[in-house]
C-alpha cells in the first residue's frame, strides 16, 4: 500500500481564488496586514487606558469583556442560583409538598416538613437544603413547584468559594436571605455582592 | 512495552517507537489518547484509546425518570447538546405517541440549527488551530459567543441547554429573540465569506489538507461513517433529508457533499469544506423557520408522571457529528428500562486506525481534526 503522504504529493494543488497583481506584489499586502493589527493594538491600548482613567466608558475596547471588572449582562431567562420566595408576612412560601424534590433529576433537594401550630391546612419546610455540588441547574424544580416558591432568577451563577462540602449546601436561611436581598438591592446589587470576593482574590 | 524490532523503510533501519499522543494533547479536544507506533516521522499504527470520559450516561438513564433524563442527555455531546435533547425526546414521544405542537417543532429546529452553527464553528476553528492557524479559531469563537448569548436568552444556559422536553420545548422563543437571531444571521453570513478568505482559501491550509487521509466511499460505508465525514466522501446522505423528521420536509436546504475540489475526493479538506457549507445551509434553514414561525403553544400537555407503554423504539437525528440515535426500552414504569446512545464520533474513531497507516505524525492531527471527533460523545 502506497503511503498516503506520497499520494498527497502527487495531487496538484489548485487555488480557488486567483491572486491579483496587487496581491502578488506581496509587500503592500504585508503592510496592509500590519496596519490592521497595529490599528487594533493601539486602539485597544488607548481605550483600555481611558477606561482605567474612568473615561470613554461608552466605547467598547476589545470584543472581550474585562471580567470581573465588567461583565456581560445575563438575560432574564438565565438559570442562576436558587432562592425561596417569601410570602407578604416574610414567611417562606414553600408548602413542603416535595414536588421539586421528586422532579429533581440530581436528587439534591432535601426537605423536612413541619406544621404551623396555628394553621392546620398548610405545612412548611423545617429544613430545605439544596446541595449545589450535585445540582445541575436544570430548572426542573422551578417548573415543578405549584406555588412559585422556588425560583432561579437571581442572576448569579453558582459560587465556587469554599473549602469543605458543607460550604456548598444552601439551606433554607440562605435561600430565603437571597430573596430578601433581591427585593432590597435588586439584581445588580445582588450580583455586586456576589462578585466582590472574587475581585480581591 | 518497548518494541525494539528494527523496521525497514526506504533502506534505513530505524527502531519502531511507541509514543502516546494525549490524553492531554491539545488536538484531541477533550480527553483522548492515541498509542502511536512510528517509524521516524511515518506512523505505522495509531490505536485510539477511548474511555477517559466515560460518565455512564446510559446507565444513569435507567435510574432517573423519563423527564429527568433530558438534562443528562446534554452531557452526551456538550458541543451539540440540543440534538441529544431532541433525539431522546423524539424517542420517548414515539413510544408514548405524544404529538409535538407545531410551534414546538419550529422552536426545536431553530435551536438545533443555531447549535449546529455553534458546533461547526468550534470544529472548523479548532481544526485551523490544530493545523497551526491561530487567528481563525478566535474569529470562530467570537461568533460562537454570540450564539451562546442567544441560547442563553432562549433557554437560560450557555452549554447544557436542557431546552427540549418531551412534547415540545421548555420555553417559547420570544419575538425579541427572533429579531436578534435575524440580526445575528445578517451579521454572520458575510462572516462565513471572511472565514473563507482567512482560512479556507489559504494556500498553506489547502496544501496541508488536500489529499491527506483520503477515505474512499467503500471505507466510509464499511466503517459506518456518518454526517459530514460521510458527505465529505461524496455520498449524499443526510437524515434530515432522507429519513425526514420534525419540520425538515417543509424546509428547503441543500445537502453539501465533498467534490475533491483541491485534492482527492474524501480528503481532509473535503470534510472541512462540507462543514463550512453546512454553516450556510443552517443559516438558510433558520431564515425560513423564522419566516414560517407559527403561533400556538410551545409544549403539548404531557403528564408529569410520564409512563410510556411497554415497548422499544429508535429515533435518529442529524447531529453536527452525524447520525445520532437513541434506542430506548420502556417497561411501562416511570424509569426507562434501557437507554442506548449511538453517536457519530465513535464510528469515526474506528477508522483512524486504518487511515493512520503510512501517514506523517503531523497529518494525524489533521486527520483527527477533520473527522471532528468529540471525546465526550465517544465515551458517553
Ligand atoms: S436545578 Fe435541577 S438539579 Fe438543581 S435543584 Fe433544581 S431540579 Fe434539582
Ligand atoms: S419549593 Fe415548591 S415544589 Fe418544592 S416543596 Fe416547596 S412548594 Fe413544593
Amino acid at each position: 500500500m502506497a503511503p498516503l503522504a506520497a499520494q498527497s504529493r502527487a495531487n496538484r494543488m489548485k487555488r480557488i481564488e486567483e491572486m491579483s497583481l496587487w496581491e502578488r506584489l506581496y509587500f503592500p499586502e504585508v503592510i496592509r496586514g500590519l496596519t490592521v493589527t497595529g490599528y487594533r493594538f493601539w486602539r485597544n491600548l488607548i481605550v483600555h487606558t481611558l477606561h482605567k482613567l474612568g473615561l470613554a466608558r461608552k466605547v467598547q475596547a476589545a470584543i472581550t469583556v474585562q471580567y470581573p471588572d465588567e461583565r456581560a449582562p445575563y438575560p432574564d431567562t438565565f438559570r442562576g442560583r436558587h432562592r425561596l420566595t417569601l410570602k407578604d408576612d416574610g414567611l417562606v412560601q414553600c408548602t413542603a409538598c416535595f414536588l421539586c424534590a421528586t422532579a429533581c433529576p440530581a436528587e439534591c433537594i432535601y426537605i423536612e416538613a413541619g406544621e404551623y401550630p396555628d394553621n392546620p391546612v398548610e405545612k412548611y419546610p423545617i429544613r430545605y437544603e439544596i446541595d449545589t455540588l450535585r445540582c445541575i441547574y436544570c430548572g426542573f424544580c422551578v417548573e415543578a413547584c405549584p406555588c412559585d416558591a422556588i425560583r432561579m432568577d437571581t442572576g448569579t451563577h453558582p459560587g465556587n468559594l469554599g473549602f469543605s462540602r458543607k460550604d456548598f449546601v444552601e439551606n433554607k436561611e440562605v435561600l430565603m436571605q437571597r430573596s430578601r436581598e433581591l427585593a432590597e438591592k435588586g439584581k445588580e446589587g445582588l450580583y455586586e455582592e456576589y462578585v466582590k470576593p472574587y475581585r480581591h482574590v | 512495552m518497548n518494541e525494539t524490532a528494527p523496521v525497514q523503510s526506504q533502506g534505513f533501519y530505524a527502531e519502531e517507537m511507541t509514543i502516546s499522543v494525549g490524553p492531554q494533547h491539545p488536538s484531541t479536544h477533550g480527553v483522548l489518547r492515541f498509542v502511536v507506533k512510528t517509524d521516524g516521522e511515518v506512523i505505522n499504527e495509531a490505536i485510539p484509546d477511548v474511555g477517559y470520559l466515560h460518565r455512564s450516561i446510559e446507565k444513569i438513564g435507567e435510574k432517573v425518570t423519563w423527564h429527568g433524563y433530558v438534562p443528562y442527555t446534554d452531557r452526551a455531546d456538550y458541543l451539540a447538546a440540543m440534538f441529544a435533547n431532541q433525539v431522546f425526546c423524539m424517542a420517548a414521544e414515539k413510544l408514548a405517541g405524544t404529538e409535538v405542537t407545531r410551534r414546538g417543532e419550529f422552536c426545536r429546529v431553530i435551536a438545533c440549527e443555531l447549535n449546529r452553527i455553534a458546533s461547526h464553528l468550534i470544529s472548523v476553528g479548532t481544526f485551523g488551530q490544530d493545523i497551526g492557524a491561530m487567528t481563525p479559531f478566535v474569529h470562530a469563537l467570537r461568533e460562537r459567543e454570540t450564539i451562546n448569548n442567544l441560547m442563553e436568552e432562549i433557554c437560560g444556559a450557555r452549554l447544557t441547554y436542557n431546552y427540549i422536553r418531551i412534547g415540545g420545548v421548555g420555553y417559547d422563543i420570544l419575538p425579541e429573540t427572533c429579531t436578534r437571531i435575524t440580526e445575528f444571521l445578517d451579521h454572520f453570513e458575510p462572516i462565513v465569506d471572511e472565514f473563507n478568505r482567512l482560512l479556507s482559501n489559504n494556500k498553506i491550509f489547502i496544501e496541508r489538507l488536500a489529499g491527506v487521509a483520503v477515505i474512499s466511499k467503500e471505507d466510509a460505508f464499511s466503517y459506518n461513517l456518518v454526517g459530514p465525514n460521510l458527505r465529505g466522501c461524496g455520498i449524499k446522505w443526510d437524515i434530515r433529508r432522507d429519513i425526514p423528521y420534525s419540520v425538515y420536509p417543509e424546509l428547503e436546504f441543500e445537502v453539501p457533499v465533498g467534490t475533491g475540489q483541491v485534492g482527492t475526493l474524501g480528503d481532509s479538506y473535503d470534510r472541512y469544506w462540507v462543514r463550512i457549507r453546512e454553516l450556510q445551509e443552517s443559516c438558510k434553514i433558520l431564515r425560513q423557520c423564522l419566516k414560517m414561525f407559527p403561533k400556538g403553544p410551545a409544549i403539548a400537555k404531557v403528564p408529569r408522571k410520564f409512563k410510556p407503554p411497554v415497548g422499544e423504539c429508535y429515533a435518529r437525528v442529524e447531529a453536527p457529528r452525524g447520525d445520532m440515535g437513541f434506542y430506548v426500552v420502556s417497561d411501562g414504569s416511570e424509569y426507562p428500562y434501557r437507554v442506548r446512545i449511538r453517536t457519530g464520533s465513535f464510528t469515526a474513531m474506528s477508522i483512524i486506525d486504518k487511515l493512520s497507516k503510512g501517514i506523517m505524525v503531523a497529518d494525524l492531527i489533521a486527520l483527527i481534526g477533520s473527522l471532528d471527533v468529540d471525546a465526550p460523545e465517544i465515551d458517553r
